[in-house]
């Protein structure tokens, strides 16, 4: 099958849906490939690269009657009616928020596969484009901060005097907002973040950053997406978004509810608190932003000298990476389209990934599909567990007294009546258990083969026995003697150079 | 010379030289608990058999010259020349067995120990003859006893070492009603025990009586018993099974030492033993299971569970993206298992290392307590690759440091770093605790295939999304990602 590659019609789109990278890996997986003639050139692609890489170079029409159409942003009116019938598209569309784009490809009878619709489950994740975008955008957000930003981020204590680190805000802990954690952090800011949901403080801190606790209940979200808050939750939130922007150079701000505007977070009252040259970049400005104030796609100062960035495009920035993760991502979904690697798509709806991103199947809309449950999420109700083990009842104290008392009054009466030789013997015996027991407890694990080969050897001691029967008159003992000298002086031999050989190859480095 | 061996004097001298051999015993397996002192501890232990070796000739020489059995000369000529053919072949065995092949050396070489008790327990009562009185009765139950622990750890011994060489399956062996068979086999051996212990008849002209009729019984009940016992465990209970031998031919020689009266022999033997007994008990912890049932057998039988759960898909790797991957890294931990010392792969994966190493990563070696077929098996192939100790860590060591880790590298393991253990707890490997390798940024698993583990449970491992899988031999993959790393 061919698959087309146009350029992005969205004016200052500079993605592009495949690099020569993933071109290649797309004609390994038996497709033919057609790029659309400078559809990389904001991308740091240019058309040789992918002739190289054994795609071809077309025009737009050979593009849009490819079979497979593979782009970024959704398919526009005029774009829709030049796919051919039965042709799939593959492209971010937002098919919640677009109904007519929905309706529109159901008539032109294609069938459309929404990037953006894959579900947030572990086996999805390496196609998942989302999260690709917004890791791309929370590292391009501190970018941006830190160019408007008038200081450094790192402290540093220099001949020209102290120069304190910068302080760093970030409210949501999704993709995106780790990134920005984990940028800031990287320049040498002291960076704070907060979420809704409690539960990923831990990933907070394995970026670097500091998780701040607002003292609530919060629910654990079933869906891997961050939900709105109650009344008196956003109270004791609300205070400490004051607090916390206040008391920041940069905010970053990415909170978003999905099919919802995003939430305002940070009031205008906060932002004219900030101090003169602080830089608040909201990631949400898309869906209306965090903060009062943000314009999208604009950067606004406030009086009191803040700088709003409400940029849209922050992973569209940063073209060449984003277009690489993004086609990744589109080689893993034709991966899983493609099963047997012969260039021929097949579409399983029975399979939850394959059937969350089909929007329309053959001119049918399949919008919206059965939710899914997130699997990285805790889930509530674990399923159908193992007949509960029913705890041991702690042993009865008397019980085990009294077995103590018999094994001693048993003792006592053997010893009694034992013979005073076997008893010195068994005296020894006991001790040497213990010695043992001690003796061996404190051996590394690393040195068991070696203690093991040693054991074996000191136990061909029963050589002594041997040797001491040899003498005897009567020839059958001396020959089975003699036997068990020999296999014993195997062990006693074997054992102590097979020790000392593996102790010799142990050396530190 | 003679006035020497016959003196009152040695006796005393011989006792001494015992005790000094005893605490040279404990000094060497004191020495062996670190890499520091175990050389010395080696050391110490050469010196003890030494001595006692020393020591027994003189009591056998003053034994031949009181006029007791046979000349002097003849008798240590015996004795030394079964001794030389016994050093020769151990020497041989010692310096070219394969540091893979450790666990079947260590297992033939319990069989031996098991070998020598039951004949010097034949030879004991072949010598005295049924004993009289209590006296006489403890010595026929510790010879029957000594007999007994020797022929199971003879056979059992024998069985463990040819599953560890591949020339037995190492599936287990479950015969119906297997348990109760052991039992039976434990029932008739104490019948048989009463009636060897009371048969005090002693025929005229120095023959034996009956009660050779029981023993030798109760020998091949005992060696059919230590082969079924051993056939009946898997493969991958080795670790256990070759420790739980090591302690029987620990009590066998302490067996033997009772019914010759040697304290020497009684010392070792319970260091032996229980320094055998402690480690099957870690073996045991380390695999969450209980003693009882590694030793009854049969673990692993119900293993291929129909299992329909969708793991999802894995995703492959090559070797150069995952040599790309470990150039760039700043941390790793590899975490070998048993498929290394298969593919032999130690010697490569020594080398990636050195090379990682030279690049400034950190790299450091996980090792969970029952990867390979002998307690601390892993150690001594790395060892033996030259790897040094000291980045070699164990399962608790590096288990915390892994969510700092950059890439980890499974080589040949599977049940050890199954998440399944600590998440599923109806996996049938659940609380054993494992390696935590998922917890790491990426992870690449080297295997020939996807089928499961020793435990046959499928591993979740594979799917997770940071999980990478890379097919093949893991020693032509290890040296294609040397090859391929950048300079």
């Amino acid at each position: 099958m061919l698959i087309g590659v146009p350029r992005e019609s969205k004016a200052g789109e500079s993605l592009v849906a495949a690099t020569a990278k993933t071109a290649a890996q797309l004609v390994g997986l038996g497709y033919e490939v057609v790029v659309e003639s400078g559809a990389g050139a904001g991308a740091d692609q240019a058309d040789e690269a992918y002739a190289g890489a054994g795609a071809r170079i077309g025009d737009a029409a050979e593009v849009w009657a490819a079979d497979v159409v593979v782009k970024v942003n959704a398919p526009t009116v005029e774009e829709v009616g030049r796919l051919r019938r039965g042709a799939t598209v593959v492209a971010m569309m937002a098919p919640a928020r677009s109904p007519e784009l929905v309706e529109r490809l159901a008539g032109q009878g294609v069938t459309a596969l929404a990037m953006d619709a894959v579900p947030r489950i572990s086996r999805a994740q390496s196609m998942d484009v989302l999260s690709s975008m917004a890791n791309v955008a929370g590292y391009r957000a501190v970018v941006e901060a830190a160019h408007e930003f008038g200081r450094m981020f790192t402290g540093q204590v220099t001949a020209a005097g102290k120069i304190a680190p910068a302080r760093v805000f970030v409210v949501g802990a999704g993709v995106a907002g780790l990134a920005a954690i984990g940028a800031a952090s990287a320049m040498g800011a002291v960076v704070r973040a907060f979420d809704v949901r409690p539960e990923v403080a831990e990933q907070v801190e394995s970026m670097g950053a500091q998780f701040v606790e607002v003292d609530y209940e919060a629910e654990v979200s079933a869906d891997g997406y961050a939900k709105e808050m109650t009344a008196e939750q956003q109270a004791a939130t609300a205070a400490m978004y004051d607090e916390e922007a206040r008391a920041a150079d940069i905010v970053i701000t990415t909170a978003l509810i999905p099919g919802r505007p995003a939430p305002a977070l940070i009031t205008a009252e906060t932002v004219a608190g900030m101090r003169n040259g602080s830089v608040i970049v909201d990631m949400a400005a898309a869906n209306g932003g965090n903060c009062a104030g943000t314009v999208a796609d604009e950067r606004v100062v406030t009086d009191n000298g803040v700088t709003i960035l409400g940029y849209t495009d922050l992973a569209g920035r940063l073209a060449a990476q984003t277009s690489q993760l993004y086609g990744t991502n589109v080689v893993n979904l034709l991966k899983l389209l493609t099963p047997a690697k012969d260039g021929q798509l097949t579409l399983d709806l029975d399979d939850v990934v394959q059937r969350g991103i089909t929007v329309v199947k053959d001119g049918e809309s399949m919008w919206p599909p059965p939710p899914v449950q997130v699997s990285a999420t805790p889930q509530q109700a674990p399923a159908a567990p193992a007949e509960p083990a029913a705890p041991k009842p702690p042993p009865d104290p008397r019980r085990r007294l009294f077995a103590a008392g018999l094994a001693a009054v048993l003792f006592a009466l053997a010893a009694a009546y034992s013979p005073a030789e076997f008893l010195n013997h068994f005296t020894v015996f006991a001790l040497a258990v213990f010695v043992g027991y001690y003796v061996i407890s404190n051996v590394a694990h690393a040195l068991h083969t070696p203690l093991m080969a040693e054991t074996n050897a000191i136990s061909g001691i029963i050589l002594v026995g041997g040797i001491l029967q040899v003498g005897s008159d009567d020839p059958l003992v001396t020959a089975l003697a003699a036997v068990a000298v020999l296999v014993a002086s195997i062990n006693i031999f074997g054992g102590f150079l097979v020790t000392l050989r593996m102790l010799q190859m142990f050396q530190k480095g | 010379m003679s006035d020497l061996l016959t003196s009152d004097r040695l006796p005393g001298l011989i006792q001494a030289g015992y005790i000094v051999a005893a605490i040279c015993f404990i000094a060497a397996l004191a020495g062996l608990s670190k890499h520091e002192t175990a050389k010395r501890g080696n050391i110490a232990g050469m010196v003890g058999m030494g001595i006692a070796l020393l020591a027994t000739f003189a009591l056998a020489a003053r034994n031949a010259e009181l006029g007791d059995g046979r000349a002097l000369g003849v008798t240590l000529a015996i004795i030394l020349v079964a001794m030389a053919v016994g050093a020769v072949i151990g020497a041989w065995r010692a310096r070219t067995v394969e540091m893979t092949g450790m666990p079947e050396l260590i297992a033939m070489l319990h069989s031996f120990v098991g070998l020598a008790a039951v004949l010097v327990g034949f030879n004991s009562y072949l010598e005295h003859g049924p004993g009289h009185g209590s006296l006489g009765t403890i010595h026929d139950v510790e010879v029957y006893l000594g007999v007994f622990i020797g022929a199971v750890t003879f056979t059992g011994s024998i069985v463990a070492n040819l599953k560890l060489s591949a020339k037995m399956k190492s599936a287990p062996l479950t015969l119906p009603g297997r348990h109760l068979l052991n039992l039976a086999v434990l029932l008739v051996s104490a019948g048989l025990a009463v009636w060897f212990v009371a048969d005090e008849s002693l025929l005229d002209g120095g023959d034996l009586g009956t009660g050779i009729v029981p023993l030798v019984a109760m020998t091949v009940l005992a060696l059919f018993l230590g082969f079924h016992l051993v056939a009946a465990i898997g493969g991958g209970d080795m670790p256990v099974v070759v420790s739980m031998l090591n302690s029987y031919s620990g009590w066998a020689a302490a067996a033997a030492g009772f019914m010759l009266g040697n304290d020497l022999l009684i010392v070792t033997g319970a260091l032996v033993g229980s320094s055998g007994a402690i480690l099957s008990y870690i073996m045991c912890k380390a695999m969450n299971r209980s003693f009882v049932s590694v030793i009854a057998g049969g673990f692993g039988q119900e293993a291929p569970v129909s299992d329909d759960t969708d793991y999802g898909e894995h995703r492959e790797i090559t070797a150069a993206d995952a040599a790309d991957l470990l150039a760039h890294a700043g941390s790793v931990v590899i975490t070998p298992g048993y498929g290394m010392a298969v593919a032999q792969a130690q010697y490569p994966v020594a080398d990636l290392t050195a090379k990682l190493r030279a690049r400034g990563v950190t790299v450091r070696f996980g090792i969970h307590p029952v990867a390979g077929r002998l307690p601390g098996h892993m150690n001594v192939l790395l060892a033996e690759a030259k790897v040094p100790y000291d980045i070699v860590l164990e399962m608790d060591e590096i288990n915390g440091d892994l969510p700092e880790t950059d890439v980890v590298l499974v080589i040949g393991a599977n049940d050890t770093v199954n998440p399944a253990a600590a998440e599923d707890p109806t996996s049938p490997i659940a609380g054993m605790p494992v390696l935590e390798v998922w917890n790491a940024r990426e992870v690449i698993v080297f295997k020939r295939s996807m089928a499961t583990g020793y435990a046959g449970v499928q591993n979740p491992l594979f799917f997770r999304d940071n999980t990478s899988m890379l097919f093949g031999d893991a020693k032509a993959k290890v040296e294609e990602i040397i090859h391929d790393l950048p300079e």
